[in-house]
């Protein structure tokens, strides 16, 4: 998509930068002449509320840094003190604690458009891996900032977590006790944590501009699935379409964010985590964060620890081959009517399974965990065989046919008009 | 530049910097690596921190459990009813997920009191059946509440994700109510 660059530098200091460093070019090619597929919907601006999120977690975090003791004896006091003595240290707290719930609401609803949409298909097969490296550093980052408030949920969540290699044969002992600098959970392990939640951030930083860059090289998919063939028809320049577009919806996410903040702001937390950590007690009814339990009810449903351990990393993983292992060359789910239903289906299996990871390991609720585990990891078996003898739905002929109609004879001059008054029909 | 890279041998001065700067870059990486990992093992102070522990058994009456730390890890000490030993040592051992004898996870004449790591080997939560009145699980030993595994009388897994019993820590009688742990 990436064609020839439209930017023209106005003034003579924009000249002169414009033949050292070309960054006013640069951001003018990719965030406002950069075409978008016309027919995007809302689904599409989650990528920059994600971008927003990003920067309000690392802003917000710098500012706790600054005020957070990462020591085993201080640091269930120093959040605190955060939340009591701080000038606005409760607000920056619970942005941060909320934030990261609502950077996983938002990762979520990105990726499920990226399944119905079939975002991964070529050419995005790479954009999509990055975007699955990217969901694996914030798992890695919130599971390890959720250690740092040293409450009960905190120590046991990471004695779960980090547990959870010593069920490789060998090395695993070895690996956790690595891990841990010790032989327990304890001090050097919140020191380290720490420092590693402070650095995963810039990572994710550094594999976003990866995945943005994959992104505007091989464009935007769009819900018909169909590419860009006539940039001139199938398009309309980033700016003010998409920008707008993409604003319109932040404020209106940050309005829900808002929402939690001064209202409910821990809704989505353990009260058991504002009890200090304590090594010889373990909360009688230990769950992990919301946005992990899916993955936490796999791990539980099989009833061995290896096998366990291996389907929770299959279940992100398995998402990774996802472009190879739906075998449909349509792309959007709005043209394969069978496929469309299987996705609904796993998105529901996906609630269950959350539901199903906060209730007890114990009876029907694990028989029921296993169930859905296999409805899980059936999706993808799924998708491999029906891409053979699934009947899509005719395709339309092009974006701008889709979202204009079929045009009947002079096409072209009608479509000419059409495009030219777009900014008024959208408006 | 020209003239370095035109011998008629086809082996040039700029292969052998390449070949030996590769190499000698390559073994101070590797050498590197060393502490870099080494720093993540335990450090001097923690280690320290594992001497000998003295421990009095006069206090824990029958029926009774305490819990405590060696080294930063959790273990219980059980003074187990005649009922709980004997229905530890009925099972038939070869039928246990983790196949031992109750025999050999306690001291010959002191079967009454059972030491063993207080962390479920699954995946390292706390099992209830201490304190009165908690889940004892259904072999009248302890129950872990995070994923559900049953441990007996004698602290082997009997039901449940875990995959081991709970390891018993080196400890010795010093005298008759008194062990030394480690």
């Amino acid at each position: 998509m990436s064609g020839h660059s439209s930017y023209v530098p106005k003034t003579g200091f924009e000249r002169w930068l414009d033949a050292r460093l070309p960054i006013v070019r640069l951001m003018h090619d990719s965030a406002v002449s950069y075409p978008v597929p016309r027919n995007l919907n809302y689904f599409w601006t989650f990528g920059g509320i994600l971008v927003f999120m990003l920067v309000a977690q690392i802003v917000t975090g710098v500012i706790l840094a600054m005020h957070y003791t990462p020591h085993a004896t201080m640091a269930f006091n120093s959040v605190e003190h955060i939340m009591r003595d701080v000038n606005y240290g409760w607000l920056m707290r619970y942005l941060h604690a909320n934030g990261a719930s609502m950077f996983f609401v938002a990762v979520y609803i990105h990726i499920f458009r990226g399944l119905y949409y079939g975002s991964y298909k070529a050419p995005r097969e790479v954009l999509w891996i990055l975007g699955v490296v990217i969901f694996l550093l914030m798992m890695a980052t919130a599971f390890m900032g959720y250690v740092l408030p040293w409450g009960q949920m905190s120590f046991w969540g990471a004695t779960v977590i980090t547990n959870l290699f010593s069920a490789l044969p060998v090395v695993g002992e070895t690996i956790v006790t690595f891990l841990w600098g010790g032989y327990s959970v304890d001090n050097p392990t919140l020191n380290r944590f720490f420092s590693l939640h402070f650095l995963l951030p810039f990572m994710i930083f550094g594999v976003v501009i990866l995945h943005v860059w994959a992104l505007h090289h091989v464009g935007q998919n769009n819900p018909t699935g169909v590419e860009v063939k006539n940039v001139a028809k199938d398009t309309v320049p980033f700016t003010p379409y998409a920008t707008v577009k993409d604003l319109f919806a932040m404020v209106c996410f940050i309005a829900l964010f808002s929402w939690f903040v001064f209202y409910t702001p821990n809704f989505l937390g353990h009260a058991d985590n504002y009890i200090p950590a304590n090594p010889a007690a373990t909360p009688a009814h230990i769950v992990p964060e919301w946005y992990f339990l899916p993955f936490y009810a796999i791990l539980r449903a099989i009833p061995d620890k290896l096998g366990g351990v291996l389907a929770m990393f299959a279940a992100i993983a398995v998402l990774a081959f996802l472009p190879w292992l739906d075998t449909s060359k349509v792309k959007s789910m709005s043209y394969r009517p069978v496929a469309r239903i299987l996705f609904w289906v796993f998105a529901v299996v996906c609630v269950i399974l959350g539901w199903l990871g906060a209730m007890p390991a114990e009876g029907g609720y694990v028989i029921a965990s296993q169930i859905f585990t296999l409805l899980y990891f059936g999706y993808f078996v799924a998708l491999f065989v029906l891409g053979i003898f699934e009947k899509p739905l005719p395709l339309p002929s092009s974006i701008a046919d889709s979202v204009l109609g079929t045009m009947k004879g002079g096409s072209g001059a009608r479509l000419a008009t059409a495009t030219a008054s777009e900014p008024q029909a959208k408006g | 530049m020209a003239q370095a890279t035109d011998t008629s041998s086809g082996t040039t001065r700029r292969d052998f910097l390449m070949l030996t700067t590769g190499a000698a870059g390559a073994i101070g990486v590797g050498a590197l690596l060393i502490p870099l990992v080494s720093q993540l093992a335990p450090d001097a102070q923690t280690v320290a921190a594992g001497a000998p522990m003295d421990v009095d058994l006069a206090p824990i009456a029958e029926g009774q459990a305490i819990k405590l730390f060696w080294r930063g890890k959790l273990i219980f000490v059980r003074h187990r009813t005649a009922k709980e030993i004997e229905e530890a040592r009925a099972v038939a051992v070869a039928s246990l997920p983790d196949p031992e004898a109750d025999q050999a996870r306690v001291k010959e004449g002191k079967e009454a009191f059972l030491v063993v790591y207080g962390n479920c080997t699954h995946l390292g939560c706390v099992p209830l059946g201490n304190a009165p009145g908690e889940s004892k699980g259904d072999y009248d030993g302890w129950f872990c509440p995070c994923h559900g595994s049953h441990y007996d009388s004698s602290g082997r897994i009997r039901k449940g994700p875990a995959p081991k019993n709970l390891p018993v820590p080196p400890y010795a009688f010093t005298a008759d109510t008194k062990i030394k742990i480690g």
